[in-house]
C-alpha cells in the first residue's frame, strides 16, 4: 500500500539523519562483519590453535591483540567469541520475538479469558530477574549454546508480548476497525492491513534494545561459567579467563571487553535512532 | 497622554530561535497607572506571546529579538534574573489561559499560595491568615478546606479563582490575563470576569486584558489594541474602537460580534479568508489579501501607525479618512 | 464494598505461586536428579534397591504434584530444605546470606539513584549542550559495560596495581566490623550502582525535559520563585512517578547483578548461594533461594506502589 511505502522511505530518512542512529549502525555494521569473517574461518589463527612458544605475549605485528596463557590469538578468539555471542543473542531475541509479538497480537486482539490469561503468565515472568530466571533454565539444560539462546528466548518473550500487545489494544478501539469489521473484512486481513504495521515500529525498536541486552546476559552467563564450555571462545569467557592474568596481560581482559562495550553501544544507539525515526513525534530527547 | 505609563512596550520583536520565523513584530503599547488596556486577536496573531515576553515567561525556541519593555523606568527584558524575580508575582502578576494545567499537581494550595509569600519576602504569622482572605474574596467556599488541597480537587473554575487569589496576594500593582476564561464554561466565565474585574477596582490595579473575543473585553478595559499577524493595527479607546474604528480588520471583527439591536434576519458577517501567519507578512500589510479596500500599495509596503490624540491605527487607507 | 489491599495481595500471591510452579518445574524436567547430583559418576554403581531407597530419602518418589505441595508445605513452615553438600539446612544458610544480599542491593540502588538523578538532571538543564552529551555518554557506558567487566577491572586494578584488596579477608557483617564491611561493599556496591544509574539518568532526563515545559512550571517561576526551587519543587517532584518506577525494575535486575558481583568479590549472599547450588545440581537449595529472591522482589514491588501512592497524591487509594 502506497501509505506504508512512504512511512518506511521516510523512516529511513529520518534515520539517517540521526548522528547516534548512523554511528550505532556502523558499530554494528563492523561487529557483524567480524562475525561472518569467523563463521567462514577468515581469522588470523584458529581460535583454538594453541602457540606454545608465543604464550603471554602483548599486542604485535603477528598476534593482533597478543596472546592468552595457552598461546591462542586473542584477536582470532575474540572474533570468534563475538560471532558466538551474536548467534546466541539473535536466535535468543527471534525466538522471543516470535513468541512475544504471536500471543501479544493474538492476546490483545482477542481479548477476553486469553487476554488475561496471557497477561497473568507474562506478569509472572515479569517479575523476576532474567539473569536468575536465565540461571535456571541453563542449569537443568545444559550447556549448549541453543540452550543458552532459549533460556534467553524465554525469558525476553514477556517484553515483547507486551510491547506487542499495547499497540493492538489502541488500535482496536479505533472507529475504523470496528467499521471494518461490520463490513465483514477477515479478521486475518484486519490483523495484516491495520494492525501489524503499528506494531512494526515498536518491535523493531525493542529488538535492538533486547539484542542489546542478550548479549550482556550470554555474557554474563558465560562468565559464571554456565554458558560455553572451554576451549571454545566466547566473550564471558575470556573475561573470567582473564581475571588471574589481567595485570600482567591487560590485553587478555581488554579486548573481549571492549568488544561488548562496542556492539552493546552500537545497539543502544541503533535503538535509539530507530525510535526517533519511527515516531511521529520525531522527537529526539 | 501626559500621564507617565506603569508599563510601555516599545517596538517589541518576537521569533523563534531556529530557522527564524517573525511571531510578534514592532508591536507598541502603554498601560498607565491603574488604565485597563486590551489586547484583542485571533490566535496565532501573537498577543499572548507579547504578554508572556514580559515577565520572561516565553516557551523553548522563543526569543525576543528586539524592543523593550520598560517598567517604572527599567527595561524588564534586560534586567538581570534576580530583580526580575522579585518584580514576578509582586509588582507583576500573571493569570494564564488553562487553569487545570497551571497548578502543582502534588503541592497543596495552600503551599503554592504561600510559596507566593515566602518568595517575596518570607512568611510571617500573618502570612496563613493572608491567603484565607484572599481565597474568600475570590469565592473559594471552606477555605480551610482548600488550603489542604490538592489541584484535582477542583473544578475548572475553581482552579482558575485559586489562581486569581494567587496574583492578588502580593497586590501587584498590574495583573496580566491571558484569555483567562477561554477554557472555562461559558456560565462560569461570566462570573470570572466580574471577579477580576471587582478585584482590580477595589485595589486600583492597571491591568492587561489578552482575549480574542471583543466582546468580552469591551467592559473591562478602559483602551484597546487590535493585532493582527504579530502587529498592532488600531488602538484607541473604548468608545473609538467600537464606534468608529478605523482599521478595515476592526470593522470585520466588529460587524461579526452578534448584537442586541438589528433584525432577526441578518446574518452574522464574516472576514473571508484564514488569519495570516505573521512571518509570511514581510513588505506588506498583513491584512492586505483579504480587506476590501486593499490596493496595490497594501501588498508592496508596511502600512505606517498614523497617531492622532489618543488613538492609531496602521492602514493606508483606513474608514472614516486619512 | 471493596477492601483496599485484598485485590493486590492476591496477585501478588497469584505471581509468587506462578513462579514457584516454574522454578519447580524448571528444575525437574532436568536430565539427572538430586541422586546423579549427589554421587556423580558413582550412581552407575548403585543397586536399584539402594536408588529406591535414595528415591524415598530424597523425596523424588512420588509424583511430581505430589513433590510439589510437600515442597511448598515445607517452604511455608520454614524448612527450606537441606543443602547436602555442606550438610547445613538451606534456611541456616539463607539466615546469613539474605542480609549480605540484601545490604548490598540497598547500598547499590541509593548509589545509583542518587548518581543517576544528579546526572540527569545535569544533562537536561540544557538538552543539546555538551553538558548534555557528556551525561548521556556516562549513561551509555555505564549501560554497555558488563559489572563483570568493571569489576574484574576494579579488582585487577585495586589488588595488583595498589594492593589494596578489602574483599581478600574474611567477610565481616556490619556489626562485627563496620569499616570493613564497608570496605567489602564498597566497590561491588560501585558496579552495581553504575548499571543502576545509567538507566535512572535516562529516565530522570527525559521526566525533567517533559516536565520543564509543563504550565505550572511557568506559573512558579511568574510567580516569582526562584529557580533551584522551581527545578525541585515543582520539576523534579512532578517527574519521580517515572523514577521511582524505573528504580523498582532496577532492583529486580540488582537482584541478578548481585549474582555476578558477589561471585567476584567473594560476597557469601544469596547469589552465590544460588550459584553454588547451580553447580553442584543441589535443586533443593536452588529452588528455595529463588523462592525467597522472588518474594523479596515481589515486596520490592508492593513498596514501590505504596510509594506511589504517597508521591501522587492524584492516585485513588
Amino acid at each position: 500500500m502506497k501509505n506504508k511505502e512512504i512511512k518506511s522511505k521516510g523512516a529511513l530518512h529520518y534515520y539517517l539523519q540521526s548522528t547516534s542512529g548512523v554511528v550505532g549502525a556502523v558499530l554494528v555494521l563492523i561487529m557483524v562483519i567480524v562475525s561472518i569473517c569467523s563463521i567462514f574461518g577468515i581469522t588470523p589463527y584458529d581460535p583454538v590453535e594453541q602457540h606454545i612458544d608465543n604464550i603471554l605475549q602483548g599486542p604485535s605485528v603477528h598476534f593482533w591483540f597478543g596472546t592468552d596463557d595457552f598461546g591462542r590469538d586473542v584477536f582470532s578468539r575474540t572474533l570468534e567469541g563475538m560471532r558466538r555471542s551474536l548467534t546466541v543473542s539473535i536466535t535468543a531475541v527471534s525466538l522471543a520475538t516470535i513468541l512475544g509479538v504471536t500471543f501479544g497480537v493474538l492476546a490483545g486482539y482477542v481479548g477476553k479469558w486469553f487476554d488475561q490469561l496471557v497477561t497473568r503468565v507474562s506478569d509472572v515472568f515479569f517479575a523476576f530477574p532474567a539473569i536468575l530466571l536465565a540461571l535456571a533454565i541453563v542449569a537443568s539444560l545444559g550447556n549448549a549454546w541453543y540452550d543458552t539462546a532459549l533460556a534467553i528466548g524465554v525469558v525476553y518473550t514477556p517484553i515483547f508480548i507486551r510491547v506487542a500487545r499495547g499497540p493492538v489494544l489502541t488500535v482496536k478501539e479505533m472507529d475504523y476497525i470496528k467499521i471494518s469489521r461490520v463490513l465483514g473484512f477477515s479478521s486475518f486481513r484486519i490483523l495484516r492491513k491495520h494492525i501489524f504495521p503499528n506494531v512494526f515500529a515498536p518491535i523493531v525498536v525493542q529488538i535492538a534494545l533486547s539484542l542489546s541486552w542478550a548479549i550482556l546476559t550470554e555474557s554474563g552467563l558465560s562468565f559464571l561459567g554456565l554458558g560455553t564450555q572451554p576451549p571454545t571462545p566466547s566473550l564471558g569467557l575470556m573475561v573470567s579467563d582473564a581475571q588471574p592474568l589481567a595485570a600482567f596481560a591487560w590485553w587478555t581482559l581488554v579486548f573481549p571487553s571492549l568488544f561488548i562495550t562496542i556492539v552493546v553501544v552500537g545497539l543502544n544507539l541503533v535503538g535509539d535512532g530507530l525510535r526517533d525515526a519511527l515516531d511521529p513525534a520525531r522527537r529526539s530527547s | 497622554m501626559t500621564q507617565p505609563s506603569l508599563l510601555s512596550v516599545k517596538d517589541l520583536g518576537i521569533s523563534t530561535v531556529q530557522d527564524p520565523r517573525t511571531l510578534v513584530n514592532q508591536v507598541s503599547f502603554d498601560i498607565g497607572l491603574g488604565e485597563a488596556v486590551g489586547v484583542v486577536g485571533e490566535s496565532g496573531s501573537g498577543k499572548t506571546l507579547s504578554a508572556l515576553s514580559i515577565l520572561g515567561l516565553l516557551p523553548r525556541g522563543v526569543e525576543v529579538v528586539s524592543g523593550s519593555v520598560i517598567f517604572k523606568d527599567k527595561n524588564l527584558l534586560t534586567l538581570d534574573t534576580e530583580e526580575l524575580r522579585n518584580i514576578r508575582g509582586n509588582e507583576i502578576a500573571m493569570i494564564y489561559q488553562d487553569p487545570m494545567t497551571a497548578l502543582n499537581p502534588v503541592m497543596k494550595l495552600g503551599k503554592q499560595l504561600l510559596e507566593v509569600i515566602a518568595s517575596h519576602g518570607g512568611i510571617n504569622d500573618g502570612s496563613q491568615n493572608q491567603v484565607r482572605i484572599l481565597l474568600s474574596e475570590v469565592g473559594i467556599p471552606d477555605v480551610n478546606r482548600a488550603m489542604e488541597s490538592y489541584p484535582h480537587e477542583f473544578s475548572g473554575g475553581m482552579r482558575q479563582r485559586i489562581m486569581i487569589a494567587m496574583a492578588l496576594l502580593l497586590s501587584p500593582q498590574l495583573l496580566i490575563a491571558d484569555e483567562p476564561t477561554t477554557a472555562l464554561d461559558v456560565t462560569i466565565q461570566q462570573q470570572i470576569l466580574a471577579l477580576v474585574s471587582e478585584a482590580r477596582k477595589k485595589r486600583n490595579m492597571s491591568m492587561l486584558w489578552i482575549t480574542h473575543d471583543l466582546g468580552v473585553v469591551a467592559n473591562l478595559v478602559d483602551r484597546l489594541n487590535v493585532m493582527y499577524a504579530g502587529r498592532i493595527v488600531e488602538s484607541g479607546t473604548v468608545e473609538e474602537i467600537f464606534r468608529k474604528p478605523k482599521h478595515p480588520y476592526t470593522a470585520g471583527l466588529l460587524s461579526s460580534l452578534p448584537t442586541s439591536t438589528g433584525t432577526n434576519r441578518e446574518r452574522l458577517t464574516s472576514i473571508s479568508g484564514v488569519p495570516e501567519k505573521p512571518w509570511l507578512v514581510g513588505n506588506s500589510c498583513g491584512f492586505a489579501a483579504r480587506c476590501s479596500r486593499a490596493q496595490a500599495r497594501c501588498h508592496s509596503e508596511i502600512p505606517l501607525t498614523v497617531t492622532t490624540d489618543s488613538s492609531s491605527v496602521a492602514c493606508f487607507f483606513p474608514l472614516g479618512g486619512n | 464494598m471493596k477492601i483496599p489491599g485484598v485485590s493486590r495481595t492476591l496477585s501478588v500471591l497469584a505471581t509468587l505461586f506462578g513462579i514457584s510452579i516454574f522454578v519447580f518445574l524448571v528444575l525437574r524436567v532436568i536430565p539427572g536428579d538430586s541422586i546423579t547430583g549427589a554421587f556423580g559418576i558413582e550412581t552407575g554403581a548403585l543397586t536399584p534397591g539402594q536408588i529406591a531407597e535414595l528415591r524415598v530419602y530424597y523425596g523424588i518418589d512420588q509424583s511430581l504434584l505430589l513433590q510439589y505441595i510437600s515442597w511448598i508445605h515445607s517452604f511455608l513452615s520454614g524448612k527450606l530444605g537441606f543443602a547436602y553438600s555442606t550438610g547445613v539446612s538451606v534456611a541456616t544458610l539463607t539466615k546469613s546470606s539474605l542480609p549480605v544480599t540484601i545490604e548490598l542491593a540497598i547500598i547499590g540502588t541509593v548509589l545509583g539513584v542518587v548518581l543517576g538523578i544528579a546526572i540527569g538532571m545535569f544533562s537536561a538543564k540544557k538538552p543539546g549542550s555538551t553538558r548534555d552529551f557528556a551525561g548521556q555518554l556516562f549513561g551509555l557506558l555505564a549501560l554497555a559495560i558488563p559489572g563483570f567487566v568493571l569489576s574484574t577491572g576494579i579488582v585487577t586494578v585495586m589488588a595488583n596495581k595498589f594492593h589494596y584488596f578489602p574483599n581478600g579477608y574474611e567477610y565481616m557483617t556490619p556489626w562485627e566490623n563496620p569499616w570493613m564491611n564497608f570496605q567489602q561493599m564498597m566497590f561491588p556496591g560501585l558496579v552495581l550502582g553504575i548499571a543502576v544509574a545509567a538507566p535512572v539518568m535516562r529516565t530522570t532526563r527525559s521526566a525533567l525535559l517533559e516536565t520543564v515545559d509543563k504550565d505550572f512550571v511557568r506559573t512558579a517561576h511568574g510567580k516569582g520563585v526562584p529557580n533551584n526551587k522551581v527545578q525541585f519543587r515543582h520539576v523534579l517532584r512532578n517527574s519521580l512517578i517515572p523514577i521511582v518506577t524505573m528504580t523498582g525494575i532496577q532492583f529486580g535486575y540488582l537482584l541478578g547483578g548481585a549474582v555476578i558481583v558477589e561471585k567476584i568479590f567473594a560476597l557469601p549472599g544469596m547469589g552465590r548461594q544460588i550459584l553454588d547450588a547451580i553447580m553442584k545440581r543441589e535443586y533443593a537449595t536452588v529452588q528455595s533461594s529463588i523462592m525467597v529472591f522472588a518474594i523479596m522482589f515481589v515486596l520490592i514491588n508492593v513498596a514501590t506502589d505504596v510509594i506511589y501512592r504517597k508521591i501522587d497524591p492524584r492516585i485513588k487509594k
